[in-house]
C-alpha cells in the first residue's frame, strides 16, 4: 500500500524494525491481556455466584431437608470446602472446559450450551449482518446528506430506535407481522431444530429482524459521524482539489479512514447483539442461550448459571480482541502502539 | 473574526430545540411520578374494572386480565423508573468518577491495572452482571435492581473519567495551578471537576436511559422487582400473552418508556450544545 500513498509514509517516523515484528509483538501483547481478561472474568464470576447469599447445595434439596441431607448436599457440590479450595477448582475446570453437569437435568453443561448455541448463533450472526446491510447505506447517505430531509429522518429514526428496547420492539412485531398479518409464527421453534429447516429458518425470521434493526439504530449513529468526520477531512479536500469527483475521493480516501472507528464499534455492537438475541429469545420463546440461563437462574442450576455466563464472557472478550486486532489492520498509524 | 463581525452575527441559541423538548418530556414524567406518590385514578392493586377493558373515561388505558387499572400501573410505573434512572446514575457516578480521577493520578502501573480492569468489566455486559446479582440474592428487589445496575455503569464511567482527567492534567493551566502552590486535592476541585463536568453529565444522561431500558429488561425477563412494583417492563410481559384483546397493555407502558428515554436523550443533545459551544448546532 505505501507506493499508492501520495505522501510516501513520510507521515510515520520509520520503523526500526520490520512491520510485522510490530504487529506480531502488539498481537502477543494483546493475547496476554485477553487471557489476563479471562482470568479476572472467572474471579469475578466466582465471587458473585460464591459470596452472594444462598449456598449452591440448596438446588439440590427439597424443602424441609435434614442436615444430614444438607451436608451430603454439600459435600457433593464441594461448597463444604475452603473458598480457596473451591476456587482452584474452579479455575482448573475452567482452564480445560469442563464446565461440570446441571444440578437438574445432568446433562453436560458444555453438550448443552453447544446444543442452545444452534440457535443462538444464528440469530446473533444473521441479526449482526442484516443490521450492518440496512446501517453502512443509511448511515452514509444521513452523514453525506444531512441538510436534506431524508438524511434528517434517517437521524430522526436513529434517535428512536435507541430508544427502544429490543423486546418491546419484539412485541409489536410479532403484533404487526404474526398476529395481525398472519404472515410468520409469533414463536417457538421446531423440535428437531434445524434438521426441518424450512420450518426453522421460518421460525428465525422476525427475530433476526427484530435484534437486526434495534443494532441498526445504534450502528447508524456511529457510521454516520464518522461519514461527516471523513467529509471534512483535509484527505478529501486534497482529493478533491486533485481533481478527484466527490464519489472518487470518498470512495478512494474516505472509506479506509472512515472504517477505523466504525470497526472498533462493531466489536462492541457484535456483543451486544449476542446480548440482544437472549432477550429475543425470551419475546419468541426460541430454545438458545438466553432461554437456557433464564431458567437455569429460576432454578438456581449454578453450573449452568456459571457456564452460560462464562462461556459468554468468553465470547464478548474474543469479539473484542478481533476487533481490535483488524484495526490494526486497517490503520497503520496505530500498529506500533499499546492498546492502552 | 473582528469584533464587528462578532457583534453582528446573531446570538447563539443557548436553549436548543432538543433541549426544550428533552426538557418538557422529561418534565412530564417527573410530574406524573411526583402526582403518583399522592393521588392515583384507581386503587392500583384492586379489581376496579372488568377484565381486559379497552380505553374508556373511566380507565384511560384500559385494564389488565385481573381488572386493575392500567393507567395507574403506568403512572407507579413512572415513579419506579426515575427511581432506577436516578439511583443507578448516582453509583455509577459515586464510583466511577472516584476511581477514574485515582486511575489517572495514580502510578503508571496502577493506572494500567485500573484501566485493564475497567477494560474487563465493560466486557462484562450490564444485563448479564445484573442478572447474575439479582438471581443470586434470595429477594429480587427494587434495590437490587439499582445497585446493580450502578455497579454495571461504574465501569463505563471510571473509563470515560480517567480519558477525561488525563487529557486536563495535561494543559498548562494544570502546571500552573501546581507551580502557585495549589496542593493535587485543590486541582481536583477547582480545576479537573469542572473541566471534565460538561462532557460527564451528558454521559449521566445517556447512562439514565440505558439504566431505565436495562431495568425495564430485567423485569420483562422476570427477574425485576415483585409484583406490587408495577415496572414498565413487567408490564409488558403480563401485556405480551393477551395482546390480541388488548393490544393497549402491551403499546401504552412501552410508549411510555421510549418517551422517557428520548426525552433524556434530547435532553442530553441539548446540554452538550451548551457545553461545549465548539459544536455546530446539527448532529
Amino acid at each position: 500500500m505505501r507506493g499508492n500513498d501520495p505522501m510516501g509514509g513520510a507521515r510515520y517516523v520509520a520503523l526500526p524494525y520490520p512491520r510485522t515484528t510490530h504487529i506480531l509483538a502488539y498481537l502477543l501483547r494483546r493475547l496476554a491481556i485477553l487471557i489476563l481478561s479471562l482470568f479476572i472474568a472467572a474471579v469475578i464470576l466466582f465471587v458473585l455466584l460464591r459470596l452472594l447469599p444462598g449456598d449452591p447445595a440448596n438446588a439440590l434439596l427439597g424443602v424441609g431437608a435434614t442436615e444430614a441431607q444438607i451436608a451430603a448436599a454439600r459435600a457433593q457440590v464441594g461448597s463444604d470446602q475452603p473458598l480457596v479450595v473451591q476456587f482452584l477448582a474452579f479455575i482448573g475446570n475452567l482452564a480445560r472446559f469442563d464446565l461440570g453437569q446441571s444440578f437438574v437435568s445432568k446433562a453436560g453443561v458444555l453438550a448443552e450450551i453447544g446444543n442452545r448455541m444452534s440457535v443462538t448463533a444464528p440469530l446473533t450472526l444473521l441479526g449482526f449482518v442484516v443490521a450492518i446491510a440496512i446501517a453502512l447505506p443509511l448511515g452514509i447517505v444521513a452523514g453525506v446528506r444531512g441538510d436534506r430531509w431524508y438524511g434528517a429522518a434517517i437521524s430522526v429514526v436513529s434517535q428512536l430506535g435507541i430508544a427502544i428496547p429490543v423486546f418491546w420492539l419484539g412485541i409489536l412485531i410479532v403484533t404487526i407481522f404474526a398476529i395481525n398479518l398472519k404472515l410468520f409464527p409469533s414463536g417457538g421453534f421446531p423440535l428437531k431444530g434445524w434438521a426441518n429447516f424450512g420450518e426453522a429458518a421460518v421460525a428465525m425470521v422476525l427475530p433476526v429482524l427484530t435484534v437486526a434493526l434495534v443494532i441498526a439504530a445504534s450502528l447508524l449513529r456511529y457510521v454516520r459521524s464518522a461519514t461527516q468526520d471523513v467529509i471534512g477531512s483535509d484527505s478529501i479536500r486534497t482529493a478533491r482539489a486533485l481533481g478527484s469527483s466527490f464519489p472518487e475521493a470518498l470512495v478512494r480516501h474516505g472509506l479506509r479512514n472512515g472504517a477505523v472507528p466504525v470497526i472498533s464499534i462493531l466489536g462492541i455492537e457484535l456483543a451486544t447483539t449476542f446480548l440482544g438475541a437472549v432477550v429475543v429469545e425470551k419475546v419468541y420463546a426460541l430454545p438458545g442461550l438466553g432461554s437456557m440461563l433464564l431458567l437455569a437462574i429460576q432454578q438456581r442450576d449454578y453450573p449452568n448459571v456459571q457456564g452460560v455466563l462464562f462461556i459468554s464472557t468468553l465470547l464478548v472478550l474474543l469479539i473484542g480482541f478481533a476487533a481490535d486486532l483488524l484495526q490494526r489492520l486497517v490503520d497503520p498509524r496505530l500498529r506500533g502502539r499499546s492498546s492502552t | 473574526m473582528t469584533a464587528l463581525q462578532q457583534t453582528l452575527l446573531p446570538r447563539r441559541r443557548i436553549v436548543s430545540a432538543s433541549l426544550t423538548a428533552g426538557a418538557i418530556l422529561v418534565g412530564l414524567h417527573v410530574l406524573v411520578a411526583l402526582l403518583s406518590l399522592v393521588w392515583l385514578p384507581h386503587d392500583p392493586t384492586g379489581m376496579t374494572g372488568g377484565r381486559l377493558a379497552p380505553p374508556s373515561w373511566e380507565h384511560w388505558a384500559g385494564t389488565d386480565r385481573l381488572g386493575r387499572d392500567f393507567f395507574t400501573q403506568i403512572m407507579i410505573g413512572s415513579r419506579i423508573a426515575l427511581t432506577v434512572g436516578i439511583g443507578a446514575v448516582a453509583i455509577g457516578a459515586a464510583i466511577g468518577v472516584t476511581l477514574g480521577t485515582l486511575a489517572a493520578f495514580a502510578t503508571r502501573l496502577l493506572d494500567d491495572a485500573l484501566a485493564a480492569t475497567l477494560d474487563i468489566l465493560i466486557a462484562f455486559p450490564t444485563l448479564l452482571i445484573a442478572m447474575l446479582v439479582v438471581a443470586a440474592s434470595d429477594t429480587a428487589s427494587l434495590g437490587t435492581a439499582i445497585l446493580a445496575l450502578g455497579i454495571a455503569l461504574s465501569a463505563i464511567v471510571a473509563r470515560l473519567t480517567r480519558i477525561l482527567v488525563k487529557r486536563v492534567l495535561l494543559m498548562d493551566y494544570i502546571t500552573a495551578a501546581y507551580t502557585s502552590g495549589t496542593p493535587w486535592y485543590g486541582v481536583v476541585i477547582f480545576h479537573v471537576l469542572p473541566n471534565v463536568w460538561p462532557t460527564l453529565s451528558v454521559n449521566f444522561a445517556l447512562q439514565f436511559g440505558l439504566a431505565v431500558i436495562a431495568e425495564a429488561s430485567l423485569s420483562y425477563l422476570g427477574l425485576g422487582a415483585p409484583p406490587p412494583n408495577a415496572s414498565w417492563g413487567r408490564l409488558l410481559q403480563e401485556a405480551q400473552g393477551t395482546v390480541y384483546t388488548a393490544p393497549i397493555g402491551a403499546i401504552a407502558p412501552g410508549l411510555a418508556l421510549v418517551s422517557l428515554v428520548i426525552g433524556v436523550n434530547l435532553l442530553a443533545d441539548g446540554l452538550r450544545d451548551i457545553a461545549d459551544p465548539t459544536r455546530k448546532g446539527g448532529r
